[in-house]
């Protein structure tokens, strides 16, 4: 049992970081980009770094400490929605020739895919019923679909005619409707009328694999959480430390302080929970049942930690908190962002609750 | 990064699981494992079975019984023993004045009390809170004068769990009513409890049980051999000690045991799909407690207390009264003459004593946050 990451992992860290903050230098920077056009303005560099490499050439634990360091400056550009999850289902299910045809020009950023699999007015199942799929064409709607505009290849999933889910390929042109999200990112509405498509991989029902592929993302997104979280509580610790009112700074306040720390207690058991869950991904023995559970335990503390540092920060920082031009304000708006897109608390504990009467104690290094 | 223990402490791990399964009276287990009322025998025995096979005092250094273990290892003793429903050893002896004699004690007095503090022989009673002295430990008032060869002790202790099965207790005691601080005139002193002058009066708690006491002391001579160490360097002593009592302040293990023994009870009340969810929700929290838990054992070194044990102490605490709180509410209306709901009363002491929960944020947000 071993929590430390060595030389290259913390090399990688360092090269992450340093493109990272330089592109997106204050939360300023960050707003100003998510209102442009293209809504992110790291990928191209990313992809020259060899970050939307990772799923396919390194393990789960570099994709995490990648997602995480994104996560400190809430970075728009959509590296777990496309290239862990997106990416990762086209490594996982594509056949040879897919695979080939698509997994370099994904790492090179030249191709953005993206998972279509919510549904409207749907939870977050990874078994499709809006869309189907039948005589080689898709029919039915999706929504949410994160950065649906710019994605150059949507990965639909679909009900299938025999039963099962199926994901299918979908290039080119879709209908599409586009909204800016809550969290300053791209997410649309997209509907299939006959729109021809052909099935990733061998075909048949790939609903355990599309389980697998979210639980991968789900631990990921923690990640990128963790950092969203860090530094949301090291902005507001700083700015108790500057702000004055009554002639002297915040920190004065004994009430003020105690909330901090608990923020940083929720902070550290969700970093513990979230790090093994990374170490449990990868594993090679890890069955899915393992990685789901290692999964929604992630979730559940980026559920319950997520609002907790999230809100408070608001609330600690007082009115500035609430103005755009400042940063904690957007930090909890991802925070809950990443929750409604893995799976909110509720869901998780379902998802726990099915399983937690089959153990005594559940032994998360056993 | 990697996710199983190492072979070696795999091996250790259930070495520890096969002794504290088979070789611990099973009374004992029992009693704890069905929230029994554990009695002094059974504390005496539980200590005395470990002792026996040199688990009782792994902390202390080796000539004295110790075990030259890593923190992760000591971690995982103090896990699986709770796991088990073995009662672990008396704090008092174990984790406080043991490491505090064996540390800064003369070899005489390290001869005379050490052996038989690790085998319960003596039971040690702790003399540090006083009335108006709790959270402010150094504005203690129970004095001691030197008096040719002995000290004369004056004033009162409270909070003093299980004093009265105590045969000594370690105080701490003013000597220097002059010094320029507040923690610069306080000794560390042994008395036995026998002495003249020396009276328990019980404190009944708000579950209805005797488990605290008060102690006075009027004149009560005590040789001056039982000082340990130096006078007036008492308060440095005392602070070794508390930062060893936060070692295994978490309690996993027994919230662990309790959740299990939750999940069972649920299941024959026909109740479980109803509490499913709250119970997975416990097991979440827990599990992060545990990872953390690790996390900081693997991280330690030497003896040197780490600055999250702050968030083990806040985050055990609360999880010890969650655990609680189910069983109350699996009572159903029995509740109300539950024997639960005296434990979950009793409960409320876990947030409050070894430093209460406000003063592990002071310390979160004083040594780790710079606030």
């Amino acid at each position: 049992m071993d929590f430390t990451i060595d030389s290259e992992q913390k090399a990688l860290v360092k090269a992450v970081r340093g493109l990272i903050t330089n592109v997106y230098d204050s939360s300023e920077t960050r707003r100003e980009i998510t209102k442009t056009d293209a809504g992110f303005a790291a990928w191209e560099q990313l992809a020259e770094m060899g970050v939307l490499s990772l799923p396919f050439e390194a393990s789960a634990v570099e994709v995490s400490l990648a997602a995480e360091e994104l996560g400190k400056v809430i970075a728009p550009d959509p590296f777990v929605e496309a290239i862990v999850l997106a990416g990762g289902l086209i490594d996982a299910l594509g056949t040879d020739d897919q695979k080939k045809q698509y997994v370099d020009a994904v790492a090179g950023g030249e191709i953005l895919p993206i998972l279509a699999w919510l549904e409207p007015g749907k939870r977050w199942s990874a078994e499709a019923s809006s869309v189907t799929f039948a005589d080689g064409k898709l029919n039915g709607v999706k929504a949410p679909v994160v950065q649906a505009e710019r994605a150059d290849l949507l990965l639909v999933t679909a009900a299938l005619p025999e039963g099962g889910t199926g994901v299918f390929l979908v290039e080119g042109a879709t209908a599409v409707e586009t909204v800016v999200t809550n969290d300053g990112g791209r997410a649309a509405t997209v509907t299939f009328g006959d729109t021809p498509a052909v099935q990733l991989g061998e075909g048949g029902d790939q609903t355990g694999a599309i389980e697998v592929a979210l639980d991968r993302a789900r631990i990921a997104y923690a990640h990128e959480a963790l950092g969203a979280m860090e530094t949301a509580l090291t902005t507001t610790v700083a700015y108790l430390k500057t702000r004055k009112q009554f002639g002297v700074t915040l920190n004065t306040f004994q009430a003020l302080n105690h909330r901090a720390s608990d923020m940083y207690v929720a902070l550290e058991l969700a970093r513990s929970t979230i790090t093994w869950a990374t170490i449990v991904a990868a594993d090679e023995d890890t069955t899915p049942a393992q990685l789901a559970a290692a999964a929604s335990h992630s979730a559940l503390q980026v559920s319950v930690a997520g609002r907790h540092i999230g809100l408070d920060s608001i609330q600690l920082h007082g009115g500035i908190g609430m103005t755009a031009e400042y940063s904690v304000g957007h930090y909890a708006s991802r925070l809950i962002a990443i929750e409604h897109l893995i799976g909110d608390g509720e869901f998780h504990r379902a998802r726990l609750a099915a399983t937690v009467g089959d153990h005594d104690v559940f032994d998360p290094i056993g | 990064m990697r996710l199983q223990l190492s072979a070696e402490d795999q091996a250790f791990r259930e070495e520890m699981r096969e002794f504290f399964t088979t070789q611990v009276p099973q009374d004992i287990r029992d009693t704890m494992i069905n929230h029994g009322e554990i009695t002094r025998d059974q504390i005496v025995r539980s200590q005395q079975a470990l002792n026996a096979a040199g688990l009782a005092v792994p902390g202390w250094p080796v000539e004295w019984g110790g075990k030259d273990w890593s923190q992760l290892q000591r971690h995982i003793w103090h896990e699986e023993m709770q796991l088990a429903g073995v009662i672990p050893p008396l704090a008092f002896n174990a984790s406080m004045v043991g490491p505090v004699i064996a540390t800064f004690g003369s070899q005489e007095i390290k001869e005379r009390f050490l052996a038989k503090t690790a085998n319960l022989d003596i039971w040690w009673s702790q003399g540090f809170s006083e009335p108006d002295a709790g959270s402010d430990l150094a504005g203690l008032r129970t004095t001691a004068v030197r008096d040719g060869d002995h000290y004369v002790v004056n004033g009162q202790k409270t909070w003093t769990t299980l004093g009265q099965y105590g045969d000594w207790i370690f105080c701490l005691v003013r000597t220097d009513p002059n010094a320029p601080k507040k923690q610069m005139g306080i000794s560390f002193l042994l008395i036995d409890m026998k002495t003249e002058g020396l009276t328990v009066r019980p404190i009944e708690l708000i579950d209805g049980g005797h488990e605290v006491n008060e102690v006075f002391f009027d004149n009560v001579r005590v040789p001056v051999e039982n000082l340990v160490g130096e006078e007036n360097k008492g308060w440095t002593y005392a602070k070794f000690l508390l930062g060893n009592e936060r070692v295994g302040i978490a309690q996993v293990g027994a919230s662990q045991r309790n959740l299990a023994t939750a999940k069972d009870k649920a299941k024959e009340l026909g109740v479980f799909d109803q509490y499913a969810s709250r119970i997975a929700d416990i097991e979440n929290q827990l599990t992060a407690l545990e990872l953390t838990a690790l996390r900081v054992a693997a991280g330690s070194s030497g003896d040197k207390p780490h600055p999250a044990s702050s968030v083990l102490k806040i985050k055990g605490s609360q999880l010890t009264q969650a655990v609680s709180d189910l069983f109350v509410d699996l009572e159903g209306p029995s509740a109300i003459t539950s024997h639960e709901t005296r434990i979950f009363l009793n409960n409320r002491k876990v947030s409050i004593y070894g430093g209460s929960n406000e003063i592990q944020r002071q310390i979160i947000a004083g040594t780790i946050l710079g606030l």
